[in-house]
């Protein structure tokens, strides 16, 4: 009893913390990712978008679980009880356009936060596995609002998942097993919405959770990239900080604050002022219920989905199969998970990379955006042309870019981070 | 205790301990992918039903649901059923190699019908699954949802979400986004105008 473990750290006696941090790492943990987490100091508007994702997690989570307390997964009372919801429930409405409007502005800040990585080369060594765990909680993010779209079993909701769903027949051999097995029944029918909502509120939230985590994780171990593209940790002062990190906390949360009260101005003007967006954020043919034998007179997907959407449909059918568009499509998502790899440039930001890139890059995303039209609009007119050629400049982008990174010439990258916009 | 391990023994060890377990996984995996297939109640709803054409007049169509799918039964006109076999250039699958229909519906060529009179198939394009539209006007510059389908337009379907154009037998028009014709579900007549959809043969009677 003599070297008793309490006395083996004098630091952490008597208080209640001390009590915690002997049984639980909190002040080590909390030193770690926030105090002494040391962060380039030049970071700006751009790396917002990671905190405000967490941001908007964090408000589909909560208003999420509110919701599952009045909806009803079936096909018979999902509906009525969205619109139950909506009408009778004190403050339902809000809660739930709280939760669609979220869906959105994660979108929106996703891929924002996504376009920061093209623009200072966040995804190039040592922070690939960032870049991966990032494009999977893209993936998931898709699944979720796919599903989440399901939902209210509304004339649209029944319809994309329709067409989403039918997607998976167009796989040779396995594909009319397949769509059967996913859908549950020879239909979308009660079994797929009930099992759309058994993933949509536990499975893919749990996941999406963990990797979260583990993006985070990978983030503080490799520490933070820079609107600069430079290593700042090799240059430290005496004591072992780098001389161009400010700690996270609490420089960077009190900046974050900023960020997010920003965001919550805009999130909440939407929330209250166009919750529709226009029929963007919601479509009108949704608020019909479900009609098996009566298709919207023009299937759209929501807005965040449209780019890829339009990718799929700018593939005509070839050899019998409808195949194509649908790899297509895939391919556009799985390309990205390659990116670390096909960027060759001895720089990683863009303040630093030649005319070549910065050319490609505002290709990519004027094409990006224009088909995000073009899945919006009906097939017909200038868009299915335009949809074929932006497609073949967004694979470009990527495709070519061993090449057009590897012999453009960069300007000289300076030692330190640079002060200056 | 010795402090030699026998490393090669331990490694041999870990492997099989790792693939039993891997083998159970799969085992215990089979359940739980099997329940997401259509259950018992599912599969006895998808029986088949019976549909009553008698009351269509020519260029009347009729949508049953059958499988939670719509089904399009359609009586044509003599003067359509002679056309058919007349715009096979224009189709992307003429003879319905292809397409998905009983051996019955592909032998009987352009008309793709057990009787010519009446067209059955399903209401679901093979695109991505939309319910396309009648469009029963021949040779007829005609509007639906926005498009105009042309003064060759020989009458039939259309689908709204992409625009995939089908002749009265449900064939596709080449260069569309639809691969395939609609696919026709087995059905056989019960009488003259009695059509039951889902199985092959008339029930045999006791």
């Amino acid at each position: 009893m003599a070297a008793a473990p309490e006395s083996a750290d004098s630091s952490k006696g008597g208080s209640f913390i001390g009590w915690i941090d002997q049984r639980f790492p909190l002040t080590k943990l909390w030193k770690e990712q926030a105090a002494e987490y040391y962060v380039p100091k030049n970071f700006n508007f751009w790396y917002y978008f990671g905190v405000l994702s967490l941001v908007v997690l964090a408000n589909q989570l909560i208003t999420g679980i509110f919701l599952t307390m009045n909806y009803k997964p079936s096909a018979a009372e999902a509906f009525s009880s969205v619109e139950y919801i909506m009408r009778d429930v004190d403050w339902g409405w809000l809660i739930r356009y709280m939760h669609s409007t979220g869906a959105s502005a994660f979108f929106i800040v996703i891929y924002l936060h996504m376009f920061r990585a093209l623009l200072y080369g966040s995804h190039r060594k040592p922070r690939e596995l960032i870049w991966i765990f990032g494009c999977l909680i893209f993936l998931l993010l898709m699944a979720e609002g796919f599903m989440g779209y399901v939902l209210p079993w509304g004339n649209m909701s029944y319809w994309g998942a329709q067409v989403i769903v039918s997607l998976f027949g167009s796989l040779p051999y396995v594909g009319g097993t397949l769509v059967e097995w996913i859908r549950g029944d020879y239909y979308i029918a009660d079994a797929t919405l009930n099992r759309f909502f058994a993933l949509h509120v536990a499975a893919l939230p749990l996941a999406l959770v963990f990797l979260v985590i583990a993006h985070l994780m990978a983030l503080h171990e490799v520490g933070s990239n820079n609107p600069d593209g430079i290593d700042i940790k090799k240059y430290k002062d005496a004591a072992g900080h780098p001389l161009d990190g400010i700690p996270f906390h609490p420089y960077y949360t009190v900046k974050d604050m900023v960020g997010v009260a920003g965001f919550l101005l805009l999130f909440c003007g939407v929330i209250f002022f166009a919750p529709t967006f226009g029929g963007l954020f919601l479509e009108s043919p949704n608020f019909e219920p479900a009609n098996a034998l009566q298709t919207p007179p023009h299937i759209a997907p929501v807005w965040y989905f449209t780019p890829f959407y339009a990718m799929l449909r700018a593939v005509p059918s070839f050899a019998g199969t409808q195949v194509w568009g649908v790899l297509v499509m895939g391919a556009s998502i799985v390309v990205l998970f390659f990116l670390p790899w096909l960027d060759r440039s001895p720089v990683r930001s863009i303040r630093y990379r030649g005319p070549i890139y910065k050319t490609m890059l505002t290709i990519f995303v004027l094409s990006f955006i224009s088909l995000g039209i073009c899945g919006l609009k009906p097939p017909s007119g200038i868009y299915p042309t335009l949809a074929k050629i932006c497609t073949v400049l967004y694979f470009a982008f990527f495709l070519l870019m061993p090449w057009y990174t590897k012999f453009e010439s960069v300007k000289p990258v300076p030692d330190r981070v640079t002060a200056h916009g | 205790m010795s402090e030699d391990v026998d490393h090669s023994r331990r490694r041999l060890l870990t492997a099989a301990t790792v693939g039993t377990g891997a083998i159970g996984v799969a085992f215990v995996a089979v359940p739980f992918l099997a329940s997401w297939q259509p259950s018992a109640r599912a599969k006895a709803l998808g029986a088949p039903v019976e549909v009553d054409a008698s009351k269509l007049d020519a260029g009347q169509m009729l949508k049953v649901v059958w499988r939670g799918q719509a089904v399009f039964v359609v009586r044509r006109a003599k003067g359509i059923i002679d056309q058919l076999g007349g715009h096979d250039a224009l189709l992307a699958d003429p003879q319905s190699d292809d397409s998905t229909q009983p051996d019955y519906i592909k032998a009987s060529g352009a008309a793709r019908a057990r009787n010519p009179e009446y067209w059955v198939g399903l209401a679901v394009c093979t695109h991505l699954g939309c319910s396309p539209l009648g469009a029963f006007e021949a040779n007829n510059s005609f509007q639906v949802a926005g498009a105009d389908l042309g003064a060759n337009w020989p009458g039939g379907f259309y689908c709204p979400c992409h625009g995939s154009k089908y002749d009265l037998s449900g064939r596709v028009f080449k260069s569309m986004p639809a691969p395939k014709n609609l696919t026709v579900p087995p059905y056989v007549f019960a009488d003259s105008a009695r059509i039951t959809i889902g199985v092959d043969d008339a029930p045999k009677k006791a």
